[in-house]
């Protein structure tokens, strides 16, 4: 690889490079009040159009990504970005607007808000929606926000813990300590459903909330989840559904059916909005009627045959701020499409292929990497490296010669629960021919374990970079460059 | 070879005792098993820990897992070296990779573990 490749877009730039003529003034020249002004021009890059060009097809090749191959990160449920749901999000109608625009100028995008909390309302069966946080971990955040006033609102200040199963994801307790609660871990019991006599035995009159992802990371059912939820509302406890795996249960069941009080959603994993290079995202929360007054403010609504902002929440309850303005609303017009395009039909069949192509991984993998946890799998399921370490090699291992392979590794050393796990995860369009690939693909690697381990332990061999020093990078990151480095 | 002059925890601690003051760490297993340590979070002397309860956390690049005390006490003093080179845990868990020392204000917890009775919980017996 050349070392021009390796340039950053500022490294290339050079003073008075344009890439992009503005079009003549064309209104009044304004002079701006002193002080609003900038004293020093924006550091921004100077470079022709073909230079970005390049730069950026560069880059994305030699990024992995779902346009390139298959993408097996579980957890992450790496879906089918329908690229029509990019043309309508592209309409000037959306691009253009302004969020404090005058409602009357703003209906039909009102209109995309109130209809997209209204279809996630009707397929969590939750009665509100707020559109407004910017991820999961934010939806999250918002939903032990919202738990937390409600709690106040009781006068029960003293419901401070939080538990959380030890095969949550790390964003759970991160959230609920971030609003000030302690966060307290449930084991998993051999089935790989949440133990539930360890959850009852520490239900009390002190716990704000049981979060549990449904079906967990395991990739399997809470099938106990009624009793669950049951045990937690007696305990005047609410009960808070992360729905990073919504994906598997579309249409099937329901977090509200459930018993569930909150559930945020992931635009990204079940709505087919793209991943992006890290963002932007979008998490809604949807929650019962009893906290709808506790959601942030202003929230888009219907009023008579059209729609307005409803500014402030109810007389006497506190207003929670979570983003600036409404959400990303882009984001938004995309899973609207995805959700409008595939109809309650679509919706379910997309739920029955993300089971039923995990299911046939599994049952073709399970004899070269056990799973520890095979039955009554879901969307997902987590493999075992840890029969390689005899040879002295790594589910990393495994996970780098994939790469030369031409796929992406799945999620590695997660959840916990598992020693050496591979979270695999296929996304549910993938056709039985990539399936089978992939299966061949990991089962060439385990043959190689035995056979030829040092091809494990080089790999990535054809990659425009082979093996990084995650350690080093941790410990000592570098994140400037050149002069920019103060 | 692990040393016999601590005790150890099925949380992978261990505690050697000294008087009414203790040193805590993590054992050879459970860093070998995280991985390159990246971070150390530890609590300011003063700082009350209890037994079960998590005193602080470990980064690696793998995961970020808690610190459970065995024993009631009272930080005296967190490792000062892990602040620059969280990797002396890697190195020498049982020496300069120290965590905290305390002082104990509780009864050893009865569950606490010889050197023999750890390495067969950890399947090295």
């Amino acid at each position: 690889m050349s070392q021009r490749e390796v340039l950053t877009i500022f490294e290339r730039s050079r003073k008075g490079r344009p890439g992009y003529l503005p079009p003549a003034l064309d209104v009044p020249e304004w002079e701006l009040p002193a002080g609003l002004g900038r004293s020093t021009p924006a550091d921004l890059p100077e470079v022709s159009e073909s230079e970005v060009v390049r730069h950026y097809t560069n880059l994305s090749v030699k990024n992995h990504h779902l346009d390139r191959d298959f993408y097996p990160l579980g957890s992450c449920t790496m879906k089918h970005n329908p690229k029509v749901n990019e043309q309508l999000a592209a309409l000037d109608g959306f691009t253009s607007l302004h969020p404090l625009q005058d409602v009357s100028q703003v209906q039909g995008a009102l209109e995309v808000m109130v209809e997209l909390e209204e279809h996630l309302a009707a397929i969590t069966g939750m009665d509100a929606v707020s559109l407004q946080p910017a991820a999961g971990a934010h939806g999250e955040l918002l939903g032990m926000m919202v738990t937390r006033q409600y709690h106040l609102a009781r006068g029960d200040a003293h419901r401070t813990r939080v538990l959380i199963p030890d095969s949550a994801h790390g964003t759970n307790p991160a959230s609920a300590t971030l609003v000030g609660f302690t966060a307290e871990s449930i084991r998993t019991a051999p089935d790989g459903r949440l133990d539930v006599d360890a959850l009852k035995e520490s239900l009390g009159d002190d716990v704000a909330a049981l979060m549990i992802t449904n079906p967990n990371t395991l990739g399997i059912f809470e099938s106990r989840i009624v009793e669950i939820a049951e045990a937690v509302h007696e305990a005047g406890g609410l009960l808070y559904m992360d729905g990073a795996n919504m994906n598997a249960i579309l249409g099937h069941a329901r977090p509200g059916d459930m018993g569930f009080d909150l559930v945020h959603l992931n635009l990204h994993k079940t709505f087919g909005t793209p991943h992006g290079g890290g963002g932007p995202g979008s998490g809604p929360l949807c929650v019962v009627q009893r906290l709808e007054p506790y959601l942030p403010y202003p929230r888009p609504v219907r009023e008579g045959d059209g729609f307005t902002w409803r500014l402030h929440p109810p007389e006497g309850i506190f207003e929670q701020r979570i983003h600036g303005t409404y959400g990303n609303f882009l984001v938004l017009v995309k899973a609207l499409a995805y959700i409008l395009r595939n109809g309650a039909d679509g919706l379910r069949r997309i739920s029955d292929m993300a089971v039923l192509n995990a299911n046939y991984l599994k049952v073709r993998l399970q004899d070269v990497f056990p799973v520890d946890y095979p039955d009554g799998t879901l969307h997902e399921f987590v493999a075992s490296g840890r029969e390689l370490k005899e040879k002295g090699l790594h589910t990393l291992d495994v996970a780098k010669r994939l790469l030369d392979l031409g796929y992406h590794a799945p999620t590695i050393y997660f959840p916990l629960v598992v020693d050496e796990a591979m979270m695999i995860e296929p996304t549910e369009t993938e056709t039985l021919e990539t399936l089978d690939a992939f299966a061949e693909a990991m089962i060439q690697i385990r043959r190689e374990a035995d056979e030829d381990p040092e091809r494990l332990r080089e790999a990535p061999v054809t990659t425009p970079v082979r093996r990084l020093d995650e350690t080093r990078a941790n410990r000592a990151p570098v994140v400037c460059w050149g002069g920019h480095c103060d | 070879m692990r040393p016999t002059d601590v005790q150890y925890t099925r949380e992978h601690e261990w505690i050697r005792m000294e008087g009414d003051e203790a040193v805590i760490g993590v054992t050879d297993y459970a860093a070998a098993e995280l991985g390159d340590v990246v971070f150390v979070e530890l609590p300011e002397p003063g700082t009350k820990i209890s037994t079960g309860q998590s005193f602080g956390s470990i980064e690696t690049v793998k995961a970020v897992e808690d610190l459970y005390a065995p024993v009631d006490g009272i930080v005296l003093e967190a490792n000062p070296l892990l602040d620059g080179t969280p990797e002396k845990v890697n190195e020498d868990p049982f020496g300069d990779g120290w965590l905290i020392r305390i002082e104990v204000s509780g009864t050893a917890d009865s569950e606490l573990l010889s050197e023999q009775e750890y390495s067969a919980e950890v399947g090295e017996a």
